[in-house]
């Protein structure tokens, strides 16, 4: 064989970072999408590969609902530091007082979807032409059609059906005055691709990942963490577990599982052997058969 | 997975009919890369819709238009991986509306499966399928002859498909094709050998996937690196620096190559060849990188660095072998954006020289209206040069889009002939 090819892993980044010189080129006033997940930290650190010895030309964006965790938080405040890139933050909250959003009623009520018009607002606040997402093909099957450069009318809203066709690596980023885009650089990237990538390349995440002991409640089938926002239903209870988090979104809808999964390699090792979707502890994805793609439509991450 | 192991991108044609949702489901599945809840959701689904048993087609439905009407109306990419690659599949839908999404999936494709039902041989779907295949230059094409339990396994059935495929394909440029006897439905030649098919002395399909040689699909030969952006850092320590940042597209460059930069013609050295891990020796497609110079030129995205005794052409008069992909037809004479690497510049189609029939292969001079789906061989002007190969020497530097200004959309996409 010849020694002229990369790994997959490597082309997997390769791939990325032309994407992210991409929308370098492409755009005014591109923004990375920051949750304090593990893929949007990968993209962020792919960020910083693709324009070294160059700073990270994007601020980052983290759309705050206010039911964070605590050490997404720090870790957030950490890695800005550390990269000497700028925070601008759409708060949740804010858009409440404001009026824009009511806070959702009922035992399930979550401030999910009330990230939608907050994010749509800093976007619009600041001028942002292209929000860089760490969405994966993988994830949901609405995602399995996604673009990498995925258009974003004057109201913010996906349209499946009408996306601009992408042929080799020629991306059209061409758009008017108000409509963005959404980026997508780890399209191709699977759970697993992730792991091995935060493994090879030592990336730092956040704690909530590895295994540790947490109050915890039973609900929808996984371990939904004790905070102060959660509400106990009769019968539920609090217990103590070892627990780690497969995804993280806010404290209220991301359930964890009962793991001693405690560094990267055994991680990897889980996720290897695991029979459920990392989604699949996510009580926003389980509301109808279509609930992704109803809320990209609108404007969703 | 090992640290060797190579991504293979496939692309899929074919209709419901076919068994194409079957077989790409039981692809993933026999990989054990479907998950519990991803299969319970579809084992609900089967229930309701009164199905016996998991129908595994029922996985790759994505939209809700889509689960509502049974229909694919997008390319819809799955990933699965074996101990030996990784996979990308693009699942595009076969009707004779989806050009546009066939021509996309087999865009980036190593390998094209082509199903065919073994009851009915080979049929316009069969051609137009493999056509695309020829015409996007994916390198490996495997024609699947599924639902081999319909034809008591006959080898006969499948000597027959074979014969009528090369028969046609005769007129096409495919440079490797396979035939796999397969049934989707029941597993035969799919991820395990058939027990059924002695006579088949081939692999089957999975194992064709993982050991196919791919490393050869991208040309090695003409080095070809198209500047993206110019890496300026304002700090202390590189003040001077000065990178040109891109991803190579073809071939291979080594420090202290004699480099030309094109369209300006200026010549230089090669410096360095910088990633983020450090300087590396040389870089080959498709890498990242960013390349330094020995002298201080001016060179922004669009130009193209290459090496001097290897140069592509600088043409402004391009024919080109465009497929149209918009809703509204071309207009005669009309004025377009054309993108080409990472270069863009104002285009015109000056002439349509023929219209493709795709199920005949036969050409119409008559007939140069270019609405959906249509392919044509078109001669376009553009304002300045721009640095192209051959489509078929280089699917990099020799593939086009066209934006229309009016709308920002993407209307077609051409190979230079």
């Amino acid at each position: 064989m010849s020694k002229y090819y990369l790994n997959y892993l490597d082309e997997l980044e390769s791939e990325a970072i032309f994407v992210l010189r991409e929308v370098w080129a492409q755009f005014q006033n591109p923004v990375i999408l920051f949750s304090g997940g593990k893929d949007s930290i990968v993209v962020t650190h792919l960020a910083r590969k693709a324009f070294h010895p160059s700073k990270i030309p994007f601020a980052l964006m983290h759309v705050d609902t206010g039911h964070n965790f605590p050490e997404t938080i720090k870790f957030r405040d950490d890695l800005i530091d550390n990269f000497g890139v700028r925070l601008i933050v759409g708060s949740v909250q804010e858009s409440i007082d404001q009026g824009r959003v009511a806070e959702e009623k009922g035992k399930n009520a979550t401030r999910n979807a009330l990230q939608i018009t907050t994010l749509l607002d800093a976007i619009e606040e600041n001028k942002v032409d292209c929000a860089i997402g760490g969405g994966r093909r993988d994830e949901e099957k609405a995602r399995a059609k996604e673009r990498f450069f995925s258009h974003r009318d004057d109201f913010g809203q996906w349209d499946p059906k009408n996306q601009r066709p992408e042929l080799w690596n020629l991306f059209n980023g061409k758009h008017f005055e108000g409509e963005h885009f959404r980026v997508f650089p780890i399209s191709n990237w699977t759970e697993m691709d992730v792991w091995n990538y935060i493994k090879r390349e030592n990336i730092q995440i956040p704690s909530l990942y590895f295994a540790h002991e947490r109050e915890v409640v039973w609900r929808s089938n996984s371990w939904i963490p004790n905070s102060e926002f959660l509400k106990l239903d009769e019968g539920e209870e609090v217990v103590t577990k070892k627990i780690r988090f497969r995804t993280l979104g806010d404290i209220t809808i991301t359930g964890g599982i009962e793991s001693d999964a405690d560094t990267v390699e055994k991680i990897a090792q889980e996720v290897a052997a695991m029979r459920q979707t990392e989604r699949g502890n996510r009580s926003d994805d389980k509301r109808s058969e279509t609930a992704m793609e109803d809320r990209k439509k609108q404007g969703y991450f | 997975m090992l640290d060797n192991n190579q991504l293979l991108r496939f692309t899929t044609a074919g209709s419901v009919d076919d068994g194409k949702s079957t077989l790409i489901g039981r692809l993933l599945f026999d990989s054990k890369s479907i998950f519990e809840d991803q299969l319970e959701a579809i084992e609900n689904t089967s229930k309701q819709k009164g199905h016996d048993g998991v129908d595994l087609a029922l996985f790759t439905d994505g939209l809700r238009d889509e689960r509502e009407q049974g229909i694919t109306i997008d390319v819809a990419y799955r990933y699965f991986t074996t101990p030996k690659r990784k996979f990308i599949i693009a699942d595009t839908p076969g009707h004779i509306q989806y050009t546009r999404n066939m021509v996309t999936g087999a865009s980036t494709a190593n390998a094209a499966i082509i199903l065919v039902d073994a009851r009915h041989g080979v049929i316009e779907q069969t051609k137009r399928h493999a056509f695309i295949a020829s015409l996007l230059q994916i390198p490996h094409v495997i024609v699947c002859i599924n639902k081999m339990d319909l034809v008591d396994f006959s080898e006969e059935a499948y000597n027959t498909v074979i014969s009528q495929f090369e028969e046609f394909s005769s007129k096409l440029l495919v440079k490797d094709v396979r035939f796999i006897p397969i049934s989707a439905l029941l597993g035969d030649n799919v991820v395990n050998r058939s027990k059924n098919m002695d006579w088949y002395q081939g692999a089957p399909l999975l194992h064709t996937l993982e050991t196919m040689h791919i490393s050869s699909d991208i040309n090695k030969v003409d080095a070809r690196f198209p500047v993206q952006t110019v890496l300026r850092p304002q700090s202390e320590e590189f003040r001077d620096y000065r990178g040109y940042a891109g991803r190579m597209a073809s071939g291979v460059l080594r420090k202290n190559d004699e480099i030309t930069v094109m369209p300006s013609g200026f010549t230089s050295k090669i410096k360095s060849i910088d990633t983020f891990s450090g300087e590396a020796e040389e870089a080959f497609a498709p890498m990242s990188i960013s390349i330094t110079l020995e002298d201080d030129i001016d060179i922004s995205r669009g130009d193209m660095i290459v090496r001097s005794n290897n140069k592509p052409e600088a043409l402004q008069d391009i024919e080109v072998m465009l497929c149209w992909l918009n809703n509204s037809p071309a207009k005669p004479r009309a004025k377009y954006t054309i993108k080409h690497t990472s270069n863009e510049q104002k285009a015109m189609i000056k002439e349509v020289l023929y219209k493709i029939d795709i199920n005949t292969l036969n050409r119409s001079s008559d007939d140069t209206e270019m609405s959906m789906n249509d392919i044509s061989k078109v001669r376009i002007r553009t304002t300045k040069p721009l640095m192209v190969d051959s489509y078929r020497e280089n699917r990099t530097t020799g593939s086009i889009i066209l934006i229309d200004d009016a709308t920002n959309e993407t209307v077609a996409a051409g190979m230079i002939v």
